[in-house]
Formats: structure tokens, sequence, C-alpha cells
């Protein structure tokens, strides 16, 4: 029986676009209805043109901008009536991989400082154990100890994510939600980066909640995918049957915009 | 005899020979000296043809474009040697005011960033008919005519009402194509695409695709592809060179260098990115890394095959003297000393 770490019933964001006295006020509806589950160990990609509301979705579930309406569950916590402290206690159980790996990193931090932050904020560890810590996190993305002491405009775009991935990795959170983590990279670095993700979620079963706009990208990673388009899921089903059999025009549309190669 | 019969060249014959670039090298200056940011690349554009360069950040491939714009950064970039012929003139020897006659005129650029190559301040009617002014030297109102078919012929929907707006009440994919507009306005003989979808969405990356192959055919532009996306370089171009640290890794026609890399680094470009198929299994095999990253502009102009580091075929010989060009079956071409042993 697989866990459900997610589950997110009818979300709702919407944002005001009008400010008059005298009209009715009206609102974008930016995610509009948004349902699924994700169980523990699985991907779910989320994948849609930009203004599709992928990244709000995420957003909302992250407790990074407010939801107008609906239930995030992360395990058997509600996200959404979380305030104050506990909110912060509940942070550390999700974390972000960003897309722009040079504007997401402190650069006045050295690496470790960057990686050890989530554990200072969270308060738990002795300062020997987190020390102990980085240098286990160091080694599973691939970075070398003595890179510790480095600062971010010292590291390649492909390394700089390898330091992004570690922080998110700090606190063993139950769940990670990758910001469309490749699409600033370099081809041959994404190459890197994607199977690094991979390898991390078998050795320590992690969740991924990924957004992206490169269906590629999605169908080498995802287990199950959730189209989006004007703030609606307009299909979701699981890798194969997205895939090899799409329902919906505009998954269909989608799939035969990308240029292809035929090997 | 002989010669004569070569010096008359079919001039508007399809085949004929537009753009020639034979063994040119740019320096570029920099902290570390002066190194070679294209090494000696030569290549072909012929009338109304396509061509793609591929390759990852830092390899010269926008520099390459550059170069035939007479762009180069200035002080810092300057051609070193070689020559760059558009009908039989040389424009690595041009002077400035010739180069930028045929700027926009013969040959004309769109960049990747629709956002930033245009300016915020002026209507993108005014952006379009400055083209036209400057160098049709047509009048206001011809201008503001021509401009308003421009829109129309790139797919702007009420293009007459349209000129009047500012860049940031259009779309990134309507401000691509105002750019192909401002691009094509003097109906160039070349254009070159640098990265022209990268920042859009897929749906409008296949319009804009759609769109400059309906404009090749009606105005018989050649196109110069750049760009690091096999799949788009398939859906556009014939015929395709493969850089790497300046230097030219693999030329062919798409069909040969898709289905046969001849170059390590070609194979490793394709093998990399996760390609969309038609029908997918259980099964998902890793991707093929290439490791490590480009070599810093120091390391570049070495006598040495720049790739060795990364390269799993690399021996000796790479690490001690640079690859020549090799010319297999059909003017296959790569520079790699291991060609053979590739399957």
């Amino acid at each position: 029986m697989s866990e459900v770490i997610l589950s997110v019933k009818d979300l709702q964001v919407r944002f005001p676009l009008t400010r008059s006295m005298f009209t009715k006020r009206k609102y974008l509806y930016a995610v509009d209805g948004v349902s699924f589950e994700l169980n523990r160990g699985e991907t779910l990609a989320i994948v849609g043109e930009s203004g599709s509301g992928k990244t709000t979705t995420a957003l909302a579930i992250a407790r990074l901008i407010k939801a107008y309406a609906g239930q995030v569950q992360l395990g058997d916590i509600d996200l959404l009536s979380l305030h104050g402290s506990e909110l912060r206690d509940v942070r550390n159980r999700m974390q972000f991989i960003f897309q722009d790996p040079y504007s997401s990193l402190n650069p006045r931090l050295r690496a470790e400082h960057i990686v050890r932050e989530p554990l200072d904020s969270q308060g738990r560890l002795s300062a020997q154990d987190k020390e102990q810590r980085v240098d286990e996190l160091f080694k599973a993305v691939g970075l070398r100890p003595e890179q510790k002491r480095l600062f971010p405009h010292q590291f390649s775009g492909g390394q700089r994510q390898r330091i992004g991935i570690a922080r998110a990795l700090a606190t063993q959170p139950d769940l990670i939600i990758c910001d469309e983590p490749v699409s600033a990279l370099d081809v041959a670095v994404q190459a890197q980066i994607l199977n690094l993700l991979r390898k991390l979620q078998s050795e320590f079963s992690l969740t991924y909640l990924f957004i992206s706009h490169d269906l590629g990208v999605v169908q080498h990673m995802c287990d199950y995918v959730a189209v989006m388009y004007k703030g609606k899921i307009v299909e979701y089903a699981d890798r194969l049957s997205l895939f090899n059999n799409p329902q919906h025009s505009y998954t269909k549309e989608l799939l035969a915009a990308v240029p292809t190669i035929t090997l | 005899m002989q010669d004569t019969i070569h010096h008359i060249a079919p001039d508007n014959s399809a085949d004929a020979i537009l753009l020639s670039v034979r063994n040119l090298t740019v320096e570029l200056t920099t902290r570390d000296g002066v190194v070679p940011v294209i090494d000696n690349m030569s290549f072909d554009l012929k009338t109304g043809g396509n061509i793609s360069f591929v390759g990852e950040s830092g390899c010269g491939k926008s520099m390459t474009a550059l170069a035939l714009m007479g762009l180069l950064p200035q002080p810092a970039g300057r051609i070193a040697s070689g020559q760059i012929l558009f009908n039989n003139e040389d424009l690595a020897q041009a002077s400035d005011a010739r180069l930028r006659e045929i700027r926009g005129n013969d040959i004309s650029m769109i960049f990747q960033e629709p956002m930033t190559s245009l300016n915020p301040v002026y209507t993108i009617g005014e952006q379009i008919a400055e083209v036209l002014r400057r160098h049709r030297n047509l009048d206001r109102a011809e201008a503001t005519a021509k401009a308003i078919e421009l829109l129309d012929a790139v797919h702007i929907p009420s293009p007459a009402s349209r000129i009047n707006d500012y860049p940031h009440q259009l779309s990134g994919g309507q401000r691509q194509r105002v750019m192909i507009a401002i691009a094509l306005a003097c109906e160039p003989k070349i254009l070159i695409a640098d990265e022209p979808t990268t920042a859009l969405d897929v749906t409008v990356q296949a319009q804009i695709f759609d769109l400059l192959t309906e404009l090749q055919e009606k105005t018989g532009t050649a196109i110069v592809l750049i760009t690091h996306d096999m799949g788009a370089v398939a859906r556009m171009s014939q015929d395709i060179i493969v850089m790497y640290a300046g230097r030219k890794a693999e030329q062919g026609t798409v069909a040969q260098v898709i289905r046969q890399p001849a170059h390590p680094y070609t194979h490793g470009l394709i093998a990399a990115v996760p390609h969309l198929l038609p029908t997918i299994t259980e099964e998902r095999p890793e991707l093929l890394e290439i490791p490590g990253i480009v070599p810093p502009l120091s390391q570049f102009g070495q006598n040495r095959c720049l790739f060795a580091s990364r390269c799993n075929y690399a021996t000796e010989q790479c690490r001690q003297q640079r690859p020549e060009e090799i010319s297999r079956e059909n003017q296959h071409i790569t520079a790699c000393w291991h060609t053979d042993s590739l399957s």
C-alpha cells in the first residue's frame, strides 16, 4: 500500500484585477479547482504553457502565496490552516528547487553555509551533526568536499544547481517541489542533473512535484502527469497512458508542437 | 579556356552559393590574452538555403553570427584571418559604412529575447518603419503602410491598429513576430536567427517555426539558425554544423549527422537530451552524460582536441595534436581522431 504524501483538493488561487470604487471587483483565477494526490517515492509532473498556473499551484501548496480556497494535506497535516511557528515547523518537510541557479543562491554565503541554512533554521542538530550532514549532502549530489568553502560565483551552472539540490535535501523533506530545475541549464549539463535527481529519488525514496514545460524531460522523469490549461487540470494520467494515448485535445496539441528527431 | 567557364558562375540558379566563409578566425582580447573564439571556420550557404549551428553556450555559435553581421564586440573582437564572401564581396575587409548598408538590407538578425531587443519606448509600428525609412528611403506614410503590410505578413491580427501598440502590450510570441517583421522589412538575402524560440512556449515555438518556413518559401531568404535544440534543427534545416570551443566538430546534412554522428560530442549532444518519443514503455534508460563543461576561453586555440577531457574515446594523440577535419562520404566532415571507432 503506497503512502499518500500530498493531497490537494479543489485548490483555488485568485488575484484581484481592478480596484475601482464603482465597479465590482474582478479576479484572475490563476488556479481554479485543482485536485490531485501524490504517493511517496513518486513523481508528479505538472505541464502547461506559461501562465497556465503551474508555478502558482506549487507556490500555493508551499504556502508561499495565499490560496483562496481548497485543501492541501501534507501527510496528515492540513497545510492551509497552519500559522506562525506551526507553519515554520512544517516548512522543512517540503523544499523547493528553483529554476535559476544563478539568482537562487545567496552570493555572499559559502556553499557549505547555503546547504546548512535549512538545518540552522530548523535548530535541531548540534554544530557537529550539521557539519556531518553537510558532508553527506555534498557527497550525495556529486560535489567535492574542498568545494564547501567556495562562493556561488566560483561554480558552474550545473554545480550551482547541485548546491540547490543539496540545500533542498538537507532537512530530509517529504516533498520536493522542482520548478523547472533544468530549463536554465545547457543540454549536456541537463542530463547530469536529471540523472542525479533520479538517482537521489531511488536512493532516498524522494517525492517530487515536478514542474516543467519541456515534455521530453517530463516523459523521462515523471510517473504521473497533470496537464494544466488556464488554471485547470485538463488531463491527469499515468506516464504511459498520457504519452501513448493522450485524451484531451490540448494535450495532443502540446505533444504535436514539440519538434522531434527520428533516430 | 576552362578558366573562363569557371568565372561565369550561375548567379541566379537555386544552387548558387550566396555566402562563403573561408578559414575564418576571430580573435577576442581577454584578460588571459588573445584567444581564437572562432578557429578556422569554413562553410557555404546557398541562396535560399538553411544551415544550423548547434553546440553548448560558449562554443562560438553566436560569435559566428556576430562576425557575419560585422557586429563583433568592440574593441575586444576582430577578424584575424579568413574571408566572408557575400556575393563575391569580402565582408571581413568591408568598411563600417558598407557593413551598415549590408546589415538590415542584405543580412538581418533576430535575437533570442524578444523582450529585450525591442525598444520599450517606441511603438512597434515606429520600430518597423524606422528600418524602412533608413534603408529604403521611404517617407513616413509609405513606411507606415509597409509596416502594416509586414505585421499582416507575420500574422498579427488587426495590424492597422496594432502598429500603435508598445512592446509591453504584446505577448512573447507576438514580440518575436514583430522582430521577424523588422528583420524581413528590407527582404534580406540572409536571416540569422539566434535561438529565436528558446524564450517561448512549445506551441508558440511551433507557430514561429511555421512562420519562418512560410516566409522563406515566399521570399527565398536563406536562414542561418543558431540553437541547441536538435529537434528544432531537424524541423528547420538541411545542413548542420556542430561547434565546440570555437571549432567545427562536425558538419553534414541533418540526416547524416543525427542518424550517424561522426563526432563523440555530437553523439553526446543527441543522447543527453530526453527526446519526446511517440510511444514509450516502462523502460527508462539513464541519459548519457557529457561530463564536465566547455573549456574556458583561455584554453581555446591550443594544439589538441579541446573535447578530449570530456570524451570517452580520448587517447594520448587527442591530447597532443589538434584533429584535422576529415571528409567522410558525401561531404560529411568531422574533426576527430577516432571517428572510425564510433559506431
